[in-house]
């Protein structure tokens, strides 16, 4: 087997001569060897995340579940400029307003989110002038009926109360980059 | 009376033994799972009790409490037939199993035939869950299972007889003590006839439809074999039958080849611990390896698996028991 004679087919590699390989396999050698390895990954941390208990870190910029916020003394940010729903791409905004009774200020009397049309694009709260309408940090509010996804005015503003302390934290610190 | 004493010990034992062995089997299952995952960096069931420890009964009473559902089209008597014949001849290969010295339900003359006609009387099952079902992939999946089984049983009653040539003996109690030697875990028969070893966990893998071999289950191509139309009690049946049919491969490779209840070394520290803690010990690495098997090794394609079956393995065993014959022979220990 001094000289290889030429062939037509590629010629295996010069090491592969057939005892050897036949020794290999008797012995199980890819076997062990795969073995070995897989002992390794058993034995090595795993990156899985114990879900509902242990959560990812969340960016200041996360767009979640919409909200309706509230100044400090209590009166709605929101002046009914109906920038979010224009500027909306799925048209999942509705609104409605009228100058209010008692002060004359324009407000809304209609806000609705229709959350099974919005696409979480957050282009709402880049047009909103006074910081009303946000996208707040909650991604766990999954419904068992599709009703329940359609938000109103009242749905927002409550969610705007439950959720003012990361709101207002992650606008903060998003801020110096705006 | 003694009639009777002796039924009620017979089956007071069996009780006994089906219990811990289920027991024993909702953690194998569990373990195969950890460790199916943990290959794949995973953590696998986890929330089930500590490290997921109660998993296996809380699928057990999901199995239970779950609708199960026969099909329009099916044999129903036959349908319902399939997974009780797959766990309860799962089940009784286990009473001839020595766990220690004479600990077996029955100590038969015959064992190893025993457990190779109940073993491969397991397609049965199968093929009435394929053929019952009447829906194609089922059916698909019991042709493959029975030609892949009865391929794989040949090599598998060849690699026996050459155990039995080596122990002069059918009963499995005498092939383990046949192995007692003071050379210790050398003289296993593991060591002297290892090709032989090999062939039967390979075969064992096949027998008992494991990855690699689970062309019967591929849940690529048959969705997920014989069982697709299978729910809640019976499909839990099948599991069952499946996993008890892996722990006595698991028991028969350590009954064989490696000296079932003996300690590794015949000395002092070793010597003192009882028969069944190596036993068990023993059985549970080679179902651990069962599971490493099914975690890092590829699927065989069909005509691998049978080009393997009949091509290497018969030929292989075929020379290895004349090869055996004829050592023993002119060495002149053959088995009167």
């Amino acid at each position: 087997m001094t000289q290889a004679t030429p062939q037509g087919s590629p010629q295996a590699s010069p090491k592969a001569s057939p005892l050897l390989a036949a020794i290999k396999s008797v012995f199980l050698k890819e076997f062990f060897s795969t073995f070995f390895l897989a002992f390794r990954y058993l034995l090595k941390p795993k990156p899985t995340l114990n879900y509902p208990h242990e959560k990812n870190p969340q960016s200041p910029r996360f767009r979640g579940e919409h909200a309706l916020r509230r100044y400090p003394n209590g009166e709605e940010r929101c002046i009914a400029c109906k920038l979010c729903e224009a500027i909306c791409p799925a048209q999942a905004i509705t609104i409605e307003a009228e100058p209010r009774g008692n002060d004359g200020t324009r407000r809304t009397t209609r806000y609705d989110i229709d959350m099974t049309k919005c696409i979480y694009c957050g282009f709402c709260q880049e047009a909103c002038p006074v910081d009303a309408i946000v996208e707040g940090p909650n991604a766990e509010f999954a419904t068992e009926t599709r009703e329940e996804l359609f938000y109103d005015k009242q749905r927002l503003l409550d969610n705007g109360d439950v959720w003012e302390r990361e709101i207002a934290r992650n606008l903060a610190a998003d801020a110096p980059y705006r | 009376m003694d009639l009777l004493l002796s039924i009620l010990l017979i089956v007071g034992k069996s009780l006994l033994l089906i219990t811990l062995g289920l027991t024993a089997i909702a953690y194998y299952l569990l373990a195969d799972r950890k460790i199916w995952a943990a290959v794949m960096l995973r953590k696998g069931p986890n929330v089930v009790g500590p490290w997921g420890i109660w998993q296996s009964f809380a699928d057990m009473i999901k199995f239970m409490v779950k609708e199960p559902i026969i099909p329009d089209g099916a044999n129903k008597g036959v349908f319902i037939l399939a997974p009780l014949v797959t766990a309860a001849l799962a089940l009784s290969a286990w009473a001839v199993i020595p766990f220690s010295d004479g600990w077996a339900i029955a100590d038969l003359n015959v064992g190893v035939l025993y457990i190779f006609a109940i073993s491969s009387l397991g397609v049965y099952g199968i093929i009435m869950a394929g053929w019952a079902s009447n829906s194609k992939y089922p059916f698909l999946s019991a042709l493959r299972s029975a030609a892949q089984m009865v391929s794989y049983e040949v090599s598998i009653g060849f690699v026996i007889i050459t155990v039995l040539l080596c122990a002069g003996s059918l009963n499995l109690n005498d092939i383990v003590k046949a192995q007692d030697t003071p050379y210790g875990i050398l003289g296993w028969y593991w060591l002297p006839l290892f090709p032989m070893f090999v062939i039967f966990f390979i075969s064992a893998l096949a027998e008992t439809n494991r990855p690699p071999f689970d062309l019967v289950e591929a849940e690529s191509e048959l969705v997920a074999g014989f069982m697709v139309e299978y729910s809640s009690a019976p499909y839990l049946l099948f599991m069952l039958g499946e996993y008890v049919a892996i722990i006595t491969m698991c028991a028969l490779l350590v009954i064989l080849f490696c000296g079932g209840w003996l300690p590794p070394a015949n000395i002092w520290p070793l010597t003192e611990v009882p028969g069944v803690v190596w036993f068990v010990l023993k059985l549970t690495w080679f179902f651990f390896l069962f599971a490493m098997v099914k975690a890092f090794v590829p699927r065989y394609r069909y005509d691998q698996l049978m080009r393997l079956g009949w091509k290497v393995f018969l030929p292989m065993s075929l020379v290895a028991v004349i090869v055996v014959a004829a050592v023993l022979e002119i060495a002149g220990v053959a088995a009167k």
